[in-house]
């Protein structure tokens, strides 16, 4: 299915910022032209140096489409990235940045299908968006999640996950809590987070006809499709968002 | 223009003339941006064809597409993401020697790519023409890796990357433009990294 066009460059207040973990900041965006978007899809935010030489690179959107004219984005800083840095260094509540969007119609989620929503680190971005969707249409029942992140203190949004329909997975330190051993993203944790009454209902499937959505490093990508392949979702209902660098 | 409060960019003599605007070099890493699975294609029964609009409708098989003339590329990538990468060595086939065996009516205008996996992209047939397309199956004198579209891939790099489309399977000629997996979400019909046609009305 096909989406419109991105529309044109406009302003955007910064309204607020968030210290998510120590290497990401969420900022809360009001727009000068609000336009919907869907679950999944993302802006590009372009700096403008005074001799014109221009950056730009593309954030997903974490916050769900109910609040029109706003919008949340997550940016992990990245050592050399010369946007990630800038908007974590320097950008302040008040500043003024340059957007385009919301672009992508293909790792987007409408929220009336089921869908399986897998993260690996910063990967949860698009994917909270999805899932504070559902949430916030009492449509919980349509979704699940699982999002491996190596460290407790590495977890985005962890205010707000896990939660009825969703999971973490520690791969290489645990919480006090867990009971699961860190270790990487196995079959039977995709089986427990994606398929929660397993244990009650040994012949349960997925949900059928779900979608899943896959969102992490290539690697990441690679190694949960083939789980996923092998928990029985066609290839055709597999959706992958790889990040490059986006610095 | 107004300008990003605080934000200097690079300096002048920071920048390299060979980067479209808004692109920077990526220097040695290669990202791996794919919409779907990587699929696992046996060059057994891999073809190629091209048809649509031409005389004559031709497959290629692993083997046929290897005897042709060999072509190689090597000069610069440029991804819609921003990322641009130098000195990049690919080698195979021009599509010029493809549509040659083909022979183009004079009504085809454009191009459908698609791919094994479905995946599809469009192109002015100019575009494709002229020592300016390949289809290429070496990176750096090894064989193209499954995530960068092996067995086999489009290479069109004077476009974003997304118009050389992975695991390709053939090419369709058309009197008309028909928008491509990526083009009917908002991307644009054309790609010109130089004039920075990202996205649809670009």
């Amino acid at each position: 299915m096909g989406t419109p066009a991105p529309g044109r460059w406009q302003k955007a207040i910064v309204e607020s910022t968030t210290q998510e973990t120590r290497s990401a900041k969420t900022f809360r965006l009001a727009l000068t032209k609000a336009s919907p978007h869907l679950a999944g899809q993302h802006y590009v935010v372009r700096l403008t140096a005074p001799d014109g030489y221009t950056a730009s690179r593309s954030y997903s959107i974490a916050s769900a489409p109910q609040e029109p004219g706003h919008i949340e984005i997550t940016v992990e800083r990245l050592a050399d990235g010369e946007v990630s840095s800038y908007l974590h260094d320097v950008v302040v509540p008040g500043d003024e940045l340059e957007l385009r969007g919301p672009i992508g119609g293909w790792f987007v989620w409408r929220g009336a299908t089921p869908a399986l929503l897998v993260a690996g680190g910063s990967g949860i971005v698009p994917l909270m968006a999805m899932l504070r969707l559902a949430r916030r249409t009492g449509r919980s029942d349509l979704v699940r999640l699982v999002v491996s992140v190596r460290r407790p203190d590495e977890l985005y949004y962890a205010d707000e996950l896990p939660g009825p329909e969703a999971c973490v997975v520690y791969t290489r330190e645990t919480p006090a809590s867990s009971r699961r051993p860190a270790g990487h993203l196995r079959e039977q944790d995709l089986r427990a987070g994606l398929m929660p009454n397993a244990g009650l209902m040994p012949n349960a499937g997925l949900m059928p006809n779900a979608t899943a959505y896959v969102c992490g490093s290539s690697g990441f990508a690679d190694h949960v499709t083939g789980l996923l392949e092998r928990l029985g979702v066609p290839t055709g209902h597999i959706r992958v968002e790889r990040f490059g660098p986006s610095g | 223009m107004s300008f990003t409060r605080g934000f200097k960019g690079r300096g002048l003599s920071e920048r390299d003339p060979r980067l479209p605007p808004g692109q920077y070099d990526i220097g040695s890493d290669w990202p791996v941006l794919t919409a779907e699975p990587t699929p696992e294609l046996s060059t057994s029964s891999w073809t190629f064809v091209v048809e649509g609009l031409v005389r004559h409708r031709v497959t290629w098989t692993w083997e046929e597409i290897h005897s042709l003339a060999p072509d190689a590329y090597e000069g610069a990538i440029h991804c819609v993401t921003t990322w641009s990468k130098f000195g990049v060595h690919f080698a195979g086939v021009s599509v010029d020697t493809l549509l040659a065996a083909a022979e183009p009516l004079d009504s085809a205008r454009f191009v459908v790519a698609w791919s094994h996996t479905g995946y599809t992209t469009n192109l002015p047939l100019e575009d494709v023409t002229g020592a300016k397309a390949w289809v290429v199956w070496e990176h750096e004198g090894s064989p193209l890796a499954a995530a960068h579209g092996g067995p086999a891939r489009l290479l069109v790099p004077h476009l974003y990357f997304w118009k050389s489309a992975k695991w390709v399977a053939g090419l369709r000629l058309l009197d008309h433009d028909e928008p491509g997996f990526w083009e009917v979400n908002g991307y644009h019909d054309r790609g010109d990294p130089w004039l920075e046609q990202r996205y649809q009305g670009d």
